[in-house]
């Protein structure tokens, strides 16, 4: 990638250039991944999952980053990366509130958490709070619609939840 | 009433661990495979068990797997769980995957035994953190115990097991679009044939079944096709997991016996139509089915009396539309969820689901015109079975055309009323 640094160019391109480029951590974790599969790219959404596991997001630099090592051309893992909905093209807060909007809980009611997370965060799908605290998104069917509506916040799970609940779930992420 | 798939699954115990699992007869089923059977002796037993596939489609599974060449020696093989449960109203594979991982894996090895497989992979949506937690406990005690790996019970057969967790995106879930996923790729499907049996994984022959179907196998190996058929009464054998999720007393997953009827799900297990909601519909098996109403409440829930009734079995799992809910709202909810899944690949879907989303939504508005109803019936012929590379287009048609039949004056009512006679009841959308 050094060709890209033509002679002239400032300093700080050079240090953001040399910030992206992939750790040591995530080389190592990547390699593992490129061992289990016969085709080095067949690894490349697992590299996409290892670095934003690290960096929060998947940024150009990132993206380029990764396409590198993966002997892909930028163009090619981007069609992978944008095509799945869990790979965030663009940062993310610190927490993310993933609310389904599918079926079920559309029957259940999820409008009317949907209104109250507007009201109480001011973001609407897709955004993220100015603190950088939440980022509220979307999900299609959480598979646990006999508990609807449901939501996740992070890793974590929520079942059968009221808009009296919210507030105080919320209150568990800083 | 036997329920061989979930009888040790219960909410107030913990999922077995290898321990619990062998101690109620765990990997008994792979021991005998290894030590007695030979590969098609294992797929002749589960073709006579008649045992259908639970992901959707109902193909006979024994069959399915006699596609796979049996005679090129050491030909690299594959067999994938599909876990990547994501069809709208769907939540059995969850209480599997949670409850029991073993019994999952120890189908799984000897599906990939009766193939000669020496890779498997589960392929897990992202959405199930306590499955994976659990499933890859489950696959280290495997592996520590020598049920899989190098050699497994002395018997010489090899199997290693990988789990992969998704990144988001129901078309995942299409066996081919699967395979794409696994190697790296945008999840579009694959035109077929050449079927994945032949040509799948990295092009080599490939089984993808879902995770019900794969769980069913060490009942069958132990006990016998004719014992699998004997669980049920009806026309398709073994037990299901059916489930009711909406405005019902008790929403909830039963393991029953195939061809229990819509009646005994709704009204008896789950406790019939909250107190001020009356039933007014219900999709049988996920969100790509057609509705069934009132007067489908005693046809049996197996895959050819659900088809007789103008419908599919699908999942199993039925979402249910009260008289509260409006019937225009929840189509455009699903038309909304199919829009923003299709792949994009095939122009009928990926044009058409966005404007039956569209029109869909200006009725909710009170924007509707007559007309937009034969629009809306024309994009069922056209999205229709035949048009596309894959099932979700037709899918999405699904509840559409039968919401056009059952409740076409719900969809009159808003273009001559000018407004959504539900909107009291409902967010804005
Ligand atoms: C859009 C779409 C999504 C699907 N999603 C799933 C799924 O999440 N899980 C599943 O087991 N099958 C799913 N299927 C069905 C699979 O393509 C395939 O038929 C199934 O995994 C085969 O397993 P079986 O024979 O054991 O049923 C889906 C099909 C389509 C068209
Ligand atoms: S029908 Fe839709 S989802 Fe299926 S291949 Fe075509 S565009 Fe993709
Ligand atoms: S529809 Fe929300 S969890 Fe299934």
């Amino acid at each position: 990638m050094f060709w890209q640094i033509s002679i002239g160019e400032n300093v700080q391109v050079r240090l953001l250039f040399v910030l992206n480029m992939l750790t040591a951590e995530e080389i190592t974790e990547i390699d593992h991944e490129i061992a289990l599969v016969p085709i080095r790219r067949a690894a490349c959404i697992e590299a996409l999952k290892i670095v934003q596991q690290h960096r929060g997001w998947i940024s150009d630099e990132s993206l380029r980053a990764i396409a590198e090592y993966m002997q892909m051309s930028p163009e090619e893992l981007d069609s992978v990366a944008t095509f799945y909905n869990l790979v965030f093209r663009k940062p993310v807060g610190r927490n993310i509130i993933l609310l389904c909007d599918s079926i079920t809980c559309y029957v259940m009611g999820y409008e009317k958490l949907y209104e109250h997370l507007k009201a109480k965060l001011r973001i609407s799908f897709g955004e993220t709070t100015a603190d950088g605290r939440f980022t509220l998104l979307p999900n299609a069917c959480l598979g646990t619609c006999d508990h609807a509506p449901a939501l996740m916040i992070n890793n974590e799970l929520y079942r059968n939840v009221t808009r009296e609940d919210l507030d105080g779930i919320l209150d568990g992420y800083k | 009433m036997e329920t061989p798939l979930t009888q040790h699954i219960s909410a107030s115990r913990p999922p077995l661990n290898l321990r619990d699992y062998e101690q109620v007869g765990g990997y008994q089923a792979l021991r005998k495979v290894l030590k007695s059977m030979n590969p098609s002796e294992v797929t002749k037993t589960v073709q006579e068990s008649d045992l259908k596939g639970r992901g959707g489609a109902g193909f006979n599974t024994g069959m399915k797997w006699s596609f796979v060449p049996m005679n090129d020696g050491e030909m690299t093989k594959y067999l994938i769980a599909n876990a990547d449960e994501m069809e709208p109203g769907t939540f059995k594979d969850r209480l599997l995957l949670e409850g029991n991982p073993h019994q999952l894996l120890e189908g799984m090895i000897i599906s990939a035994f009766a193939i000669q497989a020496n890779i498997s992979y589960i392929f897990l949506r992202w959405a199930y953190k306590k499955a994976a937690r659990l499933v890859r406990h489950a696959m280290d005690e495997a592996y520590a115990a020598g049920y899989l790996g190098r050699n497994i019970l002395d018997s010489g057969y090899n199997l290693e097991m990988y789990l992969h967790t998704g990144v988001g995106r129901y078309i995942c879930g299409e066996e081919t679009a699967l395979l794409n996923a696994l190697e790296g790729k945008r999840a579009t499907p694959r035109t077929k044939p050449p079927f994945p049996q032949v040509s799948g994984l990295f092009g080599k022959p490939t089984i993808v079944n879902n995770v019900e179907t794969l769980c069913n196998i060490p009942h069958i190996v132990n006990n016998g096709a004719d014992w699998f058929k004997g669980l049920s009464p009806g026309s398709d054998a073994g037990t299901k997991l059916y489930g009711v999720s909406g405005r019902v007393n008790n929403p909830g997953l039963w393991e029953l016996p195939m061809g229990t009827t819509m009646r005994e799900l709704i009204e008896g297990r789950a406790g019939g139509m909250k107190e001020g909601y009356k039933f007014r519909g219900a999709l049988p098996g996920g969100a790509s089915t057609d509705f069934l109403v009132d007067q489908h409440f005693d046809i049996k829930m197996d895959f050819k009396s659900v088809a007789a009734a103008g419908s599919r079995l699908g999942t199993g799992t039925m979402i249910v539309l009260d008289d509260r809910t409006c019937p225009v709202g929840f189509v455009h909810n699903l038309e909304h969820f199919f829009a923003q899944e299709s792949c994009g690949w095939c122009t009928p879907c990926r044009e058409g689901l966005p404007w039956t989303e569209k029109i869909l939504l200006s009725l909710e508005r009170g924007e509707g015109r007559p007309e937009d109803l034969k629009l809306l019936a024309l994009h069922t012929q056209f999205l229709g079975p035949g048009n596309t590379f894959c099932a979700l287009a037709p899918g999405a048609m699904e509840p559409l055309q039968s919401a056009l039949k059952y409740f076409r004056e719900d969809f009159e009512r808003h273009i001559n009323e000018k407004k959504c006679p539900w909107a009291k009841d409902h967010g804005t959308h």
